[in-house]
């Protein structure tokens, strides 16, 4: 065996956790989108992963279409359920109050589970990797090639997210939406749609999450949950409600778990990554980059 | 007056039932089971519940026993303490069954084996704990209580024979953090100073994490001979996907009796070959050699099952099927006697089951020993094959 030394070890836990990390942060942009313009915590987040895993081994690997094919409907296919969720879950609750809205979405998502056990079946499902999984070398670290593209889609998805919010009307009224609603319908923004496109986002970012996920952990009905748990982790440690804390705080989750595990003990991991977020709410209860501010305007 | 018309109609029912349910019952011998068919245990149930049917269906249609038919009586327990008690009391007080297969929980078996007892019936468990049918505080056997399953014991003697055989010494363990494999982990590290075996690195994962690459980077460092997998569900596969991505393939890794479908060879898309498992015959048919004591139960089970329900054959399905053939062997000797059913199956040699040949004695309730509830079984092309 060569030389595998703890320096190399290092890296390797590095990575591994950035990766990881970098799908809980997905997934809490996903809970952001949702809570800035409704102030919902969406708890069914992470069907929405479990979703973009699952239609993506059907079309891929199953009917056969190609990659650049099958993502886009993947994601265009889970948009819409994202859609139907606000719909039918969402919308029609009278009177709502920010709690009868996240019941509403534990509903959804076990009804969303519950169904996708009765397409998919209780197996887990493999995805080949897009770009083949020949390991690469680098500093003594084993990468996947699949964990680029983790990575990559994380920062592609920053910077058009970026670009929507800063440079599109449509992602100004987002804002302001999130902002003020009363005033924000005042000035003719249609808040009814921006939910709706709230929803459809954070849909469509979660696919892109569990499309790239899969090759790495397999897919299977009933993943979305614990992803959701991790994710809304990652956005309570980063700030509720902020796109850069979301970032941070699911890259901070993921490498605090893999260094845990590879250093101290892997039975411990997933309470590494507590301690920390108890940690960090106890002297910054906004989150690292939240604001105390907004925090308190918010009804949740 | 209404109440009174109630009654009424109520009495007769009660009336036509006791007359009725014994003249029934005359030429059927019942048979009750409690599996958890759905809920979070229902890749236990699922298939032993359709097992159960089918066998019974197969039974039937040879005519019964004994001329009788084989009435089976199936409740799902859900994976619920409360309700897999509710339902075997149901069985022993309403149904009035011969014996008891299931639960298919080890918690569950060990919450009804009291009721067993106290209503001394004889009840065939489908759940592996050791605790099932081993009174811990006298180290009796329960009188009333058997299990067909292997314990996990076995599968870590299993194991670890084969290592001795191999001159491997150094190992590393990562286990999930399920009842399963947790139960495997002390076993393992239980049995490691009787191999002379030293653990280098002791790691776990839970049943839903994305990537044990952590994992596999600390156990590299340690550099161990072999790696011990013990879990089930798709992360045992990840962890092998992992093991194979680190550039790990020159330590021989060992999967526990959990990795036991075709599914996970094919999940591990290439990283499962020259993997170890041991596994129950039912599993690997096709790899048995022909003069093997269970060879021929094995292929008939497969081929029936598939056949009838089209899916593959789960090793759990497998627990049911001994189970129920076990209980229907002594009602064929012995008849609808609880006794005697008891007195036969404690006294049962040889008998050739999907997951062993099984010998009861007043000693051991499972009927089992490694040698016999297990083939060391390696991974070739892509199939089972046998390791030695």
């Amino acid at each position: 065996m060569e030389e595998f030394s703890f320096a190399n070890q290092l890296f390797q836990y590095l990575i591994t956790g950035l990766t990881v990390g970098s799908v809980y942060a997905m997934v809490a942009i996903g809970f952001n989108i949702i809570y800035n313009v409704t102030e919902i915590i969406n708890l069914a987040q992470g069907e929405f992963v479990m979703l973009g895993g699952l239609i993506m081994v059907f079309l891929h690997a199953v009917a056969g279409l190609p990659l650049i094919l099958a993502f886009p409907i993947t994601v265009i296919l889970v948009t819409l359920v994202g859609m139907l969720l606000d719909r039918l879950a969402i919308r029609p609750i009278r009177q709502p109050s920010v709690l009868t809205l996240i019941i509403a979405t534990i509903a959804a998502s076990i009804i969303i589970k519950g169904t996708a056990m009765f397409i998919w079946g209780k197996d887990p499902f493999d995805l080949p990797a897009f770009s083949g999984r020949t390991p690469i070398n680098f500093l003594g670290a084993v990468i996947q090639p699949q964990y680029f593209w983790v990575i990559g889609f994380l920062i592609v998805t920053v910077i058009l997210l970026t670009l929507f919010f800063e440079k599109t009307i449509i992602g100004k009224a987002m804002s302001a939406c999130a902002d003020n609603p009363d005033a924000a319908s005042l000035m003719g923004i249609n808040v009814k749609w921006m939910i709706l496109l709230s929803f459809s986002l954070s849909a469509a970012i979660g696919a892109v999450a569990g499309i790239t996920v899969t090759p790495i952990s397999l897919m299977e009905y009933d993943r979305g949950a614990m992803l959701a748990i991790k994710g809304f982790g990652a956005v309570v440690l980063g700030g509720l409600g902020s796109f850069p804390g979301a970032i941070l705080g699911g890259l901070i989750l993921g490498t605090i778990e893999s260094f845990g595990a590879g250093l101290i003990s892997s039975g411990y991991k997933d309470a590494f990554a507590l301690i920390v977020l108890l940690a960090v709410l106890f002297f910054r209860p906004s989150g690292l980059l939240g604001s105390v501010e907004i925090s308190k305007i918010k009804r949740f | 007056m209404r109440m009174k018309k109630l009654l009424i109609v109520a009495t007769c029912f009660l009336f036509i039932g006791i007359v009725v349910g014994p003249a029934l019952a005359a030429d059927t011998y019942k048979v009750g089971a409690v599996f958890s068919v759905t809920g979070r245990a229902s890749f236990l149930g699922d298939p032993e519940k359709k097992t159960a049917l089918m066998v019974a269906d197969e039974i039937n249609k040879a005519g019964g026993i004994n001329g009788k038919k084989l009435e089976l009586i199936i409740y799902d327990d859900e994976g619920d303490a409360t309700k897999s008690t509710l339902a075997v009391k149901k069985l022993i007080n309403q149904d009035k069954v011969c014996a008891i297969l299931g639960p298919s929980l080890s918690g569950l078996s060990i919450a009804v084996v009291p009721i067993a007892q106290q209503s001394e019936i004889p009840l065939v468990s489908a759940a592996a704990s050791y605790k099932i049918v081993t009174d811990e505080k006298t180290g009796k056997q329960y009188k009333w209580v058997f299990k067909v399953p292997q314990s996990d014991s076995m599968a870590a003697e299993a194991i670890y024979s084969h290592m001795k055989k191999e001159g491997i010494t150094k190992i590393a363990i990562i286990t999930g953090t399920t009842g399963f494999g947790k139960s495997g982990r002390s076993e393992l590290l239980r049995l490691a100073p009787q191999y002379g075996i030293t653990i280098l690195a002791d790691e776990s994962y839970g049943p839903r994490d994305t990537d044990m690459t952590a994992q596999l980077t600390k156990i590299k460092g340690v550099a161990p001979q072999a790696i011990v997998n013990w879990s089930i569900g798709p992360t045992q596969v990840t962890v092998l996907r992992n093991y194979r991505d680190l550039g790990m393939t020159n330590i021989v890794f060992y999967q526990s009796h959990g990795f036991g479908s075709k599914k996970n060879i094919e999940l591990a898309a290439g990283a499962a070959e020259g993997v170890y498992t041991p596994l129950g015959a039912c599993a690997t048919p096709d790899a048995l050699p022909a003069n093997h004591p269970q060879k021929k139960v094995a292929v008939e089970y497969n081929k029936n099952y598939t056949g009838k329900y089209n899916e593959p054959v789960s090793t759990f399905g497998g627990h049911a099927w001994d189970a129920l053939n076990l209980v229907v062997d002594a009602l064929k000797a012995v008849g609808c006697d609880r006794a005697k059913i008891r007195d036969y199956l404690e006294n049962k040699k040889g008998f050739a089951g999907q997951h062993g040949v099984f010998n009861f004695s007043a000693n051991d309730h499972n009927g089992l020993v490694w040698q016999d509830a297990f083939n060391m079984i390696v991974v070739k092309n892509g199939d089972w094959a046998m390791a030695d």
